[in-house]
């Protein structure tokens, strides 16, 4: 059996029009799906950066109770399999907002995907984000705090000016790994129902039968998706370590 | 001042009318069971420069930390500028400042010169230097920059008003934390051994900086190594050991005359 004989059909004529944007092609969805993604992404990855820097201030100064809390948070939610979390907090999540509504004698509402999508998927990410800036405060010269405290800062005032700039460099490659996460994990929710990338494509697949062609194109979109934030990071993180001597100039 | 020219060990003591700066008295500090302050006291009027002088472990630095809680005392009392520090024990038993927004005005009157500059690394030095008047003072951005570059153009930094800190020799670098704190126009200047951290050939530089503001009549506090700069510009001379003030007076005395045994064997070690 030949090469041909098994991409042949994986090369069919039709693949241009298959992935075209306007109907009868699928392009379009496919789009659609990938914008859905990003969409997603973007607010679990917002979400978590809020959970997360409200999660290593507590666990840093907070009182036994809050560092407590912190840490079964943490625990909890990077020891099970993120698919897991998404099937329970999304379909348990659901139902215990309806229950609390019907017993306060509310009706019953659909919960919205996007927001289910944003809130589950934030949640896991806040446990991350949470020892990814944790360590990164660790990492900012105490000398700085100290000088920031000297000089009649207060609290808010040193975590906006200097804390949260200068732990900027230390924080940004973790935070880079968390954002692509983010962007891919968006795929579980397909699990769920919700119309991203992932299963817009496999509704495209199994219409046409196309399955290379369509698994194939959400392949190339996931990469464009990566290669674009890469360049916005590294314009970040260039950015972020104005104040510090390249390592490249220092040897 | 119309002492120039003048030997610099006739600097004169602020005049016995000057307000109290700094006040302390029978201050401790305990750092779990390590006892380093026994109950020192010593006061600072306007316009002296008090040299803070020990071996290490005397608790000079730690002292001068206290002045604004940077270290939190276990017991004592500090005034500055006639204002006693309000303190409490918290739920742990550790003395803290009672009043957070009292402690933060306090320090915004106290420039703090520190051993290792402590810049903040992701700031050029003229917003370094801006930093705290504009953020924690209140006063107009133009106005912040235009006083800070004459402050950096009084310690010989003028042209490196947008170099970030990482950038700069460490002579520079604590030239730059000097106009740092005096942007905050300070009642009392605290330098913690400003010079430790320096090559030898850059402490020149910074020394210079220094006595200018102390003939300046500049209230200071310094805690130093470097005993003729203390002898040359510090109007009161203190000598801690071991937590306790073993002996005080001005300079021609403590490194003239002292009388303690310790202080003779500390100076005759260190010079």
């Amino acid at each position: 059996m030949s090469l041909d004989h098994i991409f042949s059909p994986l090369l069919q004529l039709g693949a241009i029009e298959l992935l075209s944007p306007a109907p009868p092609g699928w392009g379009g969805n496919l789009l659609r799906g990938l914008a859905n993604s990003v969409q997603i992404a973007l607010g679990a990855f917002g979400l978590g950066l809020l959970i997360g820097t409200a999660g290593a201030y507590g666990k840093l100064y907070g009182g036994p109770i809050v560092r407590d809390l912190m840490e079964v948070y943490t625990t909890v939610v990077r020891a099970v399999p993120e698919l897991v979390l998404i099937l329970l907090l999304y379909y348990a999540g659901a139902d215990l907002i309806n229950r609390a509504l019907e017993g306060l004698g509310y009706t019953r509402i659909d919960i919205n995907g996007l927001v289910a999508g944003i809130a589950v998927l934030g949640f896991v990410q806040g446990a991350y984000a949470t020892e990814v800036l944790r360590g990164a405060i660790l990492s900012v010269p105490q000398g700085q705090i100290e000088a920031a405290r000297a000089y009649g800062m207060s609290p808010g005032l040193l975590m906006r000016r200097i804390t949260m700039p200068a732990m900027l460099p230390f924080a940004i490659p973790g935070l880079a790994n968390l954002w692509l996460i983010a962007t891919k994990d968006t795929a579980l929710l397909a699990v769920v129902g919700f119309n991203e990338l992932t299963l817009e494509t496999r509704q495209a697949a199994g219409t046409t039968k196309a399955y290379f062609t369509f698994f194939l194109a959400a392949g190339g979109l996931y990469l464009l998706l990566t290669l674009f934030s890469n360049v916005i990071i590294a314009r970040i993180e260039r950015w972020s370590r104005r104040g510090m001597p390249s390592i490249a100039e220092g040897r | 001042m119309s002492a120039a020219g003048a030997p610099l060990a006739t600097r004169k003591t602020a005049p016995d009318s000057a307000a109290e700066a700094i006040h302390i008295e029978n201050l401790h500090k305990k750092f779990g069971q390590l006892h380093v302050l026994k109950g020192v006291s010593m006061s600072a009027r306007d316009g002296d420069v008090v040299a803070i002088i020990g071996g290490s472990g005397s608790g000079k630095s730690t002292l001068l930390r206290c002045i604004n809680c940077l270290e939190n005392p276990t017991s004592g009392i500090i005034r500055v500028n006639g204002e006693e520090i309000r303190l409490k024990a918290d739920s742990h038993g550790n003395t803290v400042p009672a009043d957070r927004r009292q402690i933060e005005r306090i320090r915004s009157k106290l420039g703090m010169v520190f051993q290792s500059f402590n810049l903040w690394s992701h700031m050029t030095l003229i917003e370094n230097v801006i930093e705290v008047p504009v953020h924690v003072l209140g006063v107009k951005r133009e106005e912040a920059i235009a006083t800070a570059e004459k402050l950096l153009a009084r310690v010989g930094l003028a042209e490196k008003r947008d170099v970030y800190p990482a950038f700069l020799s460490g002579g520079q670098q604590q030239r730059g934390a000097i106009a740092r704190a005096l942007a905050i126009q300070p009642r009392v200047m605290l330098f913690d051994e400003p010079t430790s951290a320096l090559d030898p050939e850059l402490v020149g530089e910074v020394l210079r900086v220094i006595g200018d503001l102390a003939h300046e009549g500049r209230t200071m506090i310094l805690v130093t190594h470097e005993m003729k700069f203390a002898r040359e510009v510090a109007s009161h001379v203190i000598y801690l050991y071991n937590g306790l003030v073993e002996e005080e007076g001005p300079p021609e005395q403590i490194f003239g005359a002292p009388k303690s045994e310790r202080l003779k064997q500390f100076i005759r070690n260190i010079g």
